[in-house]
């Protein structure tokens, strides 16, 4: 290991450098407002620590972690995530809990972990990295709210998704078995030698699927998904939609290619039938939700459907490059929209009421009363949506362009049909948020900070500006993806 | 540049009338009224300037737009800021202007609610419709498409009547639905015009004859015509219009029968058959016996209604219908008269319902059983009212009656049985209309009531309408004259049927 490769892992050094700072900083001297300027400080000299990583890139830094392009903006996706979470958490933790420092320390930490997925190139770094993920968001799940509700859904959360960790293992561990190596493009070479119908193959992706489909939430591994974003503090439950999803398709979308598993035609059809079961039972069950949290865990599960529509049009090697080029874009916009959308109901569960579990009812006439805050919604729903003029729409235009390319018909009558559903339900909400004052009496209180304000500005003009204006991103995102593939 | 800058005043208009709730009650309704003006003028002007040869010149001289502009927007997919204007877009951004001029009128008195916000809404549907009728790349098209649906489904949800939740949900989703498998029609089109182009474009002018296999071409114009015909609204997708109408506020009202219903026509002429022209005329028997039963269903169902402005919501339908005729008959004079019925209808559907509107605000019912014997309280009101039922019924002189004649006649040279199916919708108009007259207008009034007749305003937005409509049916000429080279263009494009050449060489019109 030389200097040139601790270059290239600057963003994770700085990641584990301040959650070091901010352990000690929690040990000796508890203070709210250093904490979680640390953590902010932190996130955002790892965002910036990625201008001068990628320098070095693309290497190797060991077997384990390949520090590319493709790894650093997603780093930088993450990194800017949990700075934004971090900063919209700050109101919501001072009206609640005693002693929420190490909330900030957690966040840092599964920020580290989806950034090591974003770097992984090895199961091992993999694991490492899923598992520092979900343990800082059990933690999280259950921490600063110390009430019934986040902890039955941090103990869901934990039983879940160790069982779907253990699932996972084993699936490793056959496919050890099977071709001796755990690096992706090692594992490449071995699985060209190995037929495609090899039994042990086959039941351990079967396995993996499970433990992916788990951590993606989709249907039929998405039960968790309500509860425990429903339990969970929104600004955790928001990350864990953003983030914790996004980190584990982009290591997913890595392995896929550099192990060449889109030969595998079995595994790339269970796929597809996963991505039409998300996209129509996850809007179908959406409809039926009045608890706003509960509602966009739904969506976020037809989400997760409509971005593997990617990973089934990759199969085909003439539009792989498009499809991940899709698959990256949308990945973005995901993020940026799922962000916003949690980001106002942290905003309005952080006044002074404390009130959890926003409920339709709750959000009737925020138009009138909290008008900014109406627009981020509505720029956040229209976005889900995949209204023109948002990211969400660029993103699924994408998304059609690919599939179309390779003339995935039932995917694309699968998606037309689960945005249509959706658009009932995403619109419910504006019309909920458009109504009266007459018609409204007991609203939460809102948080109502300079600083809220802005990143509330911030929100929405990243929304619009990945709509209207997507071509340098576009641009940026083909030319790194080149040299991936 | 100038056709941006007419969709920038709109939009930025709206952005002052937000602004202009601060300075005081009655000032949003100005900027709006003003905003429309100033574009009016803006566009009637640069029209003037850049293009005097355009309406000297006749078809077969090359210059059938009058000012274009492309910027680059998205060269990662060939996606350009593309808009042109040809008499056609003319004829309805100067239609869309009018009756936005006309929406902002009937709404001065009845929004007493955010009129700020109410204004901005009207004023960005008008961009996005302005947008729809300009676009000529097919992503900037289908951009303004959805965008201008925003807007107005805060118009209906916001300001709207009692059952506005549901109608303002059933509109978008029906709108939407549709407009995504435009998308994917658009997508598809695109990519296989790629794969001959060697590039993606989603420019209007490239994708002008693509050839597609007959049965893939068969579902991509699948994809465009349900889209239009839903907006159209087509018989059998028409379901939204009735509730969409009813709940919309009167401002709202004018707004999609007067507008928003001609962007699904327009996009079947300008987009969904010069695209598609073979499967278009294979696709004519079964569009033309739609548009045949919306012109009879719509009229039947005219005639069952109580409620005021469903009534006129329906007899849309109907209305509507000779415009699908007429496309799908697609020769010059069907054609024609599919576009003089665009205006037309726009002019007058727009009055009945601001006349609807009026009657609401005054006795707080659409119940045309309670109403009766209006035409004694409000003399000034009925003689408007029957103006509007006898142009919607067709009565020679006025415009509707051109339009339909014309549809009727070009459409008798290609399918006969199906011209005489329609034509018995116009017993079934007049019907209705006089119907509509007879329970709201005449007998005797049930209820002791005191309203006003209508204002100098309401009198001069109606006196308005009625001039339009009177000229339009006395001298159509003006109208047919300007989108003649744009009919030219686009039959150039698509093979022709031979009875229809023969008729058209006949001249009936005499040119």
């Amino acid at each position: 290991m030389n200097i040139d490769d601790l270059q290239g892992l600057l963003p994770l050094l700085t990641l584990a450098a301040g959650a070091t700072a901010l352990m000690l900083q929690i040990a000796f001297a508890r203070n709210i407002k250093l904490t979680s300027f640390l953590a902010v400080a932190t996130l955002l000299a790892a965002t910036l620590s990625i201008v001068w990583a990628g320098e070095s890139a693309p290497r190797f830094v060991t077997p384990l972690l390949r520090a590319d392009k493709l790894a650093l903006v997603f780093s930088a996706l993450f990194c800017v995530a949990g700075a934004v979470t971090a900063i919209l958490s700050m109101d919501y933790l001072n009206n609640r809990g005693d002693e929420p420092e190490e909330y900030f320390l957690l966040l840092v930490l599964s920020t580290l972990g989806a950034c090591v997925l974003a770097y992984a190139s090895h199961l091992a770094s993999l694991l490492l990295g899923l598992e520092l993920m979900s343990v800082s968001l059990y933690a999280l799940i259950a921490y600063p709210d110390k009430t019934k509700l986040p902890l039955e859904a941090a103990i869901k959360y934990l039983v879940l998704s160790g069982a779907a960790s253990a699932t996972m293992l084993f699936g490793f561990a056959l496919l050890y078995a099977t071709t001796g190596t755990l690096q992706f493009s090692a594992m490449a070479q071995q699985l060209a030698n190995i037929d495609t119908g090899n039994i042990t193959l086959l039941v351990a992706s079967v396995m993996i699927v499970t433990g992916l489909g788990f951590k993606l939430s989709l249907v039929p591994f998405h039960m968790w998904t309500p509860d425990v974003y429903d339990g969970a503090p929104a600004p955790v439950a928001g990350y864990l939609a953003s983030v914790g999803k996004a980190a584990v398709f982009v290591v997913l979308v890595r392995w896929f290619i550099a192990s060449n598993l889109f030969r595998f035609s079995i595994l790339i059809d269970c796929i597809a039938l996963l991505a039409i079961l998300s996209m129509l039972a996850g809007n179908g069950l959406a409809l039926l939700q009045t608890n706003i949290k509960r509602m966009l865990a739904y969506s976020s599960v037809a989400h997760m459907g409509y971005l593997v529509i990617i990973l089934v049009v990759g199969s085909d090697l003439a539009h792989r490059p498009l499809a991940i080029e899709a698959g990256m874009y949308y990945l973005i916009a995901y993020t940026a929209t799922t962000i916003a959308a949690f980001g106002l109901l942290t905003l309005l569960s952080a006044g002074k009421s404390q009130k959890e579990n926003i409920q339709l009812h709750d959000v009737s006439g925020l138009f009138w009363h909290q008008p900014l805050y109406a627009c981020l919604m509505l720029v956040a729903l229209l976005s889900l949506a995949g209204i023109p003029l948002t990211a969400g729409f660029v993103a699924k235009f994408y998304l059609i362009s690919s599939a179309v390319s390779d003339g995935r018909w039932i995917l694309l009558g699968s998606l037309a049909i689960g945005s249509s559903i959706g658009i009932y339900y995403y619109l419910r909400v504006v019309f909920y948020m458009t109504r009266r004052v007459e018609e409204h009496k007991n609203i939460p209180e809102a948080a109502h900070g300079l600083i809220e304000k802005f990143m509330t500005c911030t929100l929405i003009a990243s929304i619009l500006l990945l709509g209207i204006v997507p071509q340098s991103l576009m641009e940026y995102l083909r030319s790194i993806l080149q040299l991936v593939n | 540049m100038s056709l941006a800058i007419l969709i920038g005043i709109l939009l930025v208009g709206g952005l002052l009338a937000l602004l202009a709730d601060r300075w005081g009650d009655g000032t949003p309704r100005w900027v709006s009224l003003v905003t429309i003006g100033v574009a009016l003028v803006y566009l009637l002007t640069t029209v003037a300037d850049t293009a005097p040869e355009y309406f000297n010149t006749t078809a077969a001289i090359g210059s059938d737009w009058i000012t274009y502009l492309k910027l680059d927007w998205i060269p990662r997919f060939g996606i350009s800021f593309e808009l042109a204007m040809d008499g056609l877009s003319l004829l309805l951004v100067i239609l869309t202007l009018l009756l936005g001029l006309i929406a902002v009128s009937s709404s001065w008195s009845e929004i007493d609610f955010k009129q700020g916000l109410f204004q901005a809404n009207l004023l960005w549907t008008l961009a996005g419709v302005t947008g729809v009728f300009l676009a000529m790349d097919l992503f900037l098209f289908f951009l303004f498409w959805e965008v201008m649906l925003i807007p107005m489904y805060l118009l209906i949800a916001i300001w709207g009547h009692e059952n506005k939740a549901y109608a303002a949900m059933k509109f978008f989703i029906f709108t939407q639905f549709s407009g995504l498998l435009m998308l994917l029609s658009i997508v598809v089109l695109a990519w296989q015009a790629s794969l001959t182009n060697g590039s993606y474009s989603y420019s209007y002018f490239d994708l002008l004859g693509t050839t597609l296999n007959s049965n893939l071409e068969f579902w991509v114009m699948l994809g465009f015509f349900l889209a239009f015909t839903v907006k159209l609204p087509g018989f059998p997708f028409h379901t939204w219009l009735p509730d969409a109408h009813t709940q919309a506020p009167t401002a709202g009202s004018v707004l999609l029968a007067g507008i928003l219903l001609k962007t699904g026509a327009y996009g079947l002429l300008r987009f969904a058959i010069p695209l598609f022209p073979e499967a278009s005329m294979n696709f004519a028997p079964i569009a033309m016996s739609l548009g045949a039963a919306g012109v009879i269903y719509g009229a039947v169902l005219a005639f069952a209604q109580t409620d005021f402005k469903r009534l006129v919501a329906y007899s849309s339908v109907s209305h509507m219908g000779f415009v699908l005729l007429g496309l799908y008959a697609w020769n010059n004079i069907a054609l024609q008269g599919a576009i003089m019925q665009m205006v037309a209808h726009g002019v007058s559907t727009a009055a009945l319902f601001m006349m609807a509107g009026a009657i609401q605000h005054r006795l707080h019912t659409r119940d045309m059983r309670r109403m009766g014997g209006l035409w004694h309280d409000a003399p000034r009101m009925g003689a408007c009212a029957l103006f509007f039922a006898v142009a919607s019924l067709g009565l020679p002189g006025l415009g509707n009656f051109v339009a339909e004649f014309l549809v009727l006649l070009g459409l008798f040279a290609v399918n006969p049985w199906i011209t005489a199916i329609a034509a018995l919708g116009m017993i079934g108009a007049a019907i209705y209309a006089l119907w509509m007259m007879q329970l709201a207008f005449q007998g005797k009034p049930e209820e002791l009531r005191e309203f006003g007749d209508f204002g100098s305003r309401e009198m001069a937005t109606m006196a308005t309408m009625m001039i339009i409509l009177v000229c339009l049916g006395m001298y159509p000429q003006p109208v047919l004259d300007l989108a003649q080279p744009v009919l030219d263009s686009l039959q150039k494009l698509t093979p022709n049927i031979e009875a229809v050449v023969a008729l058209t060489q006949v001249g009936v019109m005499d040119q």
